[in-house]
Parts: C-alpha cells; sequence; structure tokens
C-alpha cells in the first residue's frame, strides 16, 4: 500500500518539477487547467441534478433495496457486495448517474468498507461505455459499428467480476 | 435513453412508495435532491481544478508529449496495418496519453480526431473497421492512472485513506483493457471468415 500513499505526491512533484526546469508558467498554466476543469464539473451540475432526483426518489421509495434484495443471490455466488449492483447497471450508461450512486454507496456504508471499495474501484477503473461508443463512431460516417460495443461491454463485466477480487486482494477484506 | 430511464425510475419509485408506505421519504428525497447535485459538484469541482491545473503544466513542459512518443511502439502492435508515420498513429498515441493522465476533457477531442484520421486513411464507408472498433474499445476502458476523481469523493465521505484503491483501480483497469480489446480482436478474425 506504500505505493499509493506516495505516488500522487510523486507525481505532482515530477511534474512541478519538470515545468520548473522547462521553465514554464507555472501560475500561468495551472489555473488555465484549473480553469476549464472547473468549466466543466459546473456543467455537470443540471445533467446531476435530474439524476440525483431520479436516483434519490428510486432509493427514498425503497424500490432499489428490493431490486437488489431480488438479485442478490447471483451476487452472493459471485462474491459481489450486492450494495454496488445500482453502480454496475448506472455505470455504462451514464457517467454522472454512476457518480451519483457511488456518493450514496460511501455514505451509507463508509468509504472503507468492503462495499466502499469495491464501488470505488468499480467506478475508478470502468467508463461510460454507451456514450463513448455512440460519440467516437458518431464523429465518423460509419453507420454499423459491428462488435465495438458487444467487445466493450464484456470490457465492463471484466471489471465487475474482478473488483471485489482485487479488493479481497490488495486490501484483504472479506468480512462485511 | 437517459431521460426515459429516469422518468421510468421516478415514476416507480412513486408507485412503489405508495405500495409500500414510503411516500415522505420520497418526498423528502425530491426537495434535497437538487441540494445533493450542488454538493457533489462543489466535492468534484475542487479536485478537478487541481488535476487540471498540474496536467496544464504536464502539457506546457513537454511530458504528455513525451508519453505520446514512448506509446508509439506499443500502439503499432495493437492498431496494425497503418502506413509509416500514420497521423491515426499520432492521434491516437496522444488521445491515450490524455487519458492516461486522466485528462477527461482533452482525451474525448483527440479521440475523435483519431477516429476521423482513422476514417481518412482506412476508408471503411459505412462499416467500422478493426481498427476504428479497437480504439472506440480502447476508449470506453479507463486508462486513468489516478482515480482522481473517486478519491476525493472517498476523502469528502471520511475514508481514512482515499488512494488505498489505487492498486486495485489499476489491475482492474488493465485486465478489462485487455479483455475488450481481445474481445475485438477475436471478433474481428471471426468476422473476416
Amino acid at each position: 500500500m506504500r505505493f499509493s500513499v506516495i505516488a500522487v505526491p510523486l507525481i505532482a512533484a515530477f511534474v512541478f518539477g519538470w515545468g520548473l526546469y522547462k521553465k514554464v508558467d507555472i501560475l500561468d498554466a495551472f489555473t488555465e487547467g484549473a480553469r476549464e476543469n472547473l468549466k466543466t464539473a459546473l456543467g455537470l451540475l443540471p445533467t446531476l441534478a435530474l439524476l440525483m432526483l431520479g436516483v434519490g426518489m428510486f432509493r427514498a421509495s425503497g424500490a432499489l433495496e428490493a431490486l437488489t434484495e431480488l438479485l442478490s443471490p447471483v451476487t452472493e455466488v459471485l462474491g459481489f457486495p450486492k450494495e454496488c449492483l445500482p453502480l454496475t447497471v448506472l455505470r455504462p450508461v451514464s457517467g454522472s448517474g454512476a457518480l451519483a450512486v457511488l456518493k450514496n454507496i460511501l455514505a451509507e456504508n463508509g468509504p472503507d468498507s468492503f462495499a466502499g471499495r469495491v464501488a470505488s474501484v468499480l467506478m475508478g477503473s470502468t467508463e461510460t461505455t454507451f456514450y463513448t461508443i455512440a460519440v467516437y463512431f458518431g464523429a465518423t460516417r460509419v453507420k454499423k459499428s459491428r462488435h465495438a460495443l458487444p467487445a466493450a461491454l464484456a470490457g465492463d463485466m471484466t471489471a465487475f467480476l474482478l473488483s471485489s477480487l482485487a479488493v479481497r486482494l490488495f486490501l484483504g477484506f472479506t468480512a462485511r | 435513453m437517459i431521460g426515459y430511464l429516469l422518468s421510468f425510475m421516478i415514476l416507480w419509485s412513486v408507485a412503489y412508495s405508495v405500495w409500500a408506505g414510503t411516500s415522505a421519504e420520497v418526498s423528502n428525497s425530491v426537495i434535497t435532491s437538487g441540494a445533493e447535485a450542488v454538493e457533489l459538484v462543489l466535492t468534484l469541482a475542487g479536485s478537478m481544478a487541481v488535476w487540471g491545473g498540474i496536467m496544464k503544466i504536464a502539457e506546457r513542459s513537454g511530458l504528455t508529449q513525451a508519453l505520446t512518443k514512448l506509446m508509439q511502439p506499443v500502439l503499432k502492435l495493437i492498431f496494425r496495418g497503418l502506413k509509416k508515420d500514420s497521423e491515426a498513429l499520432r492521434a491516437i498515441a496522444m488521445n491515450l496519453s490524455a487519458d492516461l493522465m486522466g485528462l477527461g476533457n482533452a482525451a474525448t477531442p483527440l479521440g475523435i480526431e483519431a477516429m476521423r484520421a482513422l476514417e481518412r486513411e482506412e476508408s471503411p464507408g459505412e462499416r467500422a473497421t478493426p481498427n476504428m472498433i479497437k480504439l472506440a474499445v480502447m476508449n470506453s476502458c479507463s486508462a486513468e492512472i489516478i482515480p482522481a476523481t473517486v478519491a476525493a469523493l472517498r476523502a469528502e465521505a471520511g475514508s481514512a485513506s482515499p488512494m488505498e484503491i489505487l492498486p486495485c483501480v489499476l489491475l482492474v483497469s488493465f485486465a478489462s483493457l485487455a479483455v475488450a480489446l481481445l474481445v475485438a480482436e477475436v471478433l474481428n478474425i471471426g468476422a473476416k471468415r
């Protein structure tokens, strides 16, 4: 685990050090990058408001719990925490929706619980598959994306199956 | 599509709450969900700003370009049949370096540029070529080295070690990318016959 503690500071130090060595205007570069990303973050808000509404109502009504309960025999066999199920459904479809669900999972189970860790790994190691495929082929004249989506979804399935295994392997957490 | 999905979820929630007697909770969530969305964006905005700043320094100091050069030989093994000093391959390498550095907004335009370059070089007509499929598949998997967004959310939720998930994320990202590319490759071979 030492690596993960030191990796981020090391990268930051390296980037700043290299920037100084290359005589980059650090203040100007940093603020420009920060400004761009702040705009992006703010742009997420309207969509997130809708997603939080839908996800929030779904959870508050108890329908979400009923759904995960229904699917829990399947996840139990795979050793996958059932709290993370909603995330696997939303992740390939909507990035901000998945963020909203992740926030809930972390708040309810604790970020360092088994479910909290698996949800974090799942979120960090996958992408918004449907959106990506649509955007990438939408930019070209290609109409038949052929097996792009099945292959990408095979990758997502791998991530779902491996995330709980990886958490057990590296963080040694078997009990919930 | 996401609009339909959410409308359906909302209708279902209301129907379910009437049956399960949770109308008060649902009513409450309608009122508070907007504030939750703002709170979530505030959490994300801070860490996104910091990483955007750091990565802009990396870009201006030539680090991103150096990474691009380093990756080209490996990418040649995945994207085959492209001509020497192909413009598409260069664009793909830039796209992947931006992905690795977690520059989501920079990665997408670069990836689209790579897609267009592939279209020019391979003139596929209406059917995607194997290289185009692999590029789209590669971008639908996460290649981010530092899961900054997730770590920010973990920190806000009170994690003792927000970045402890890093080795897991790297392993799972790499494995899922490998599987996705392998499936694309196998299906490509199958389609040729």
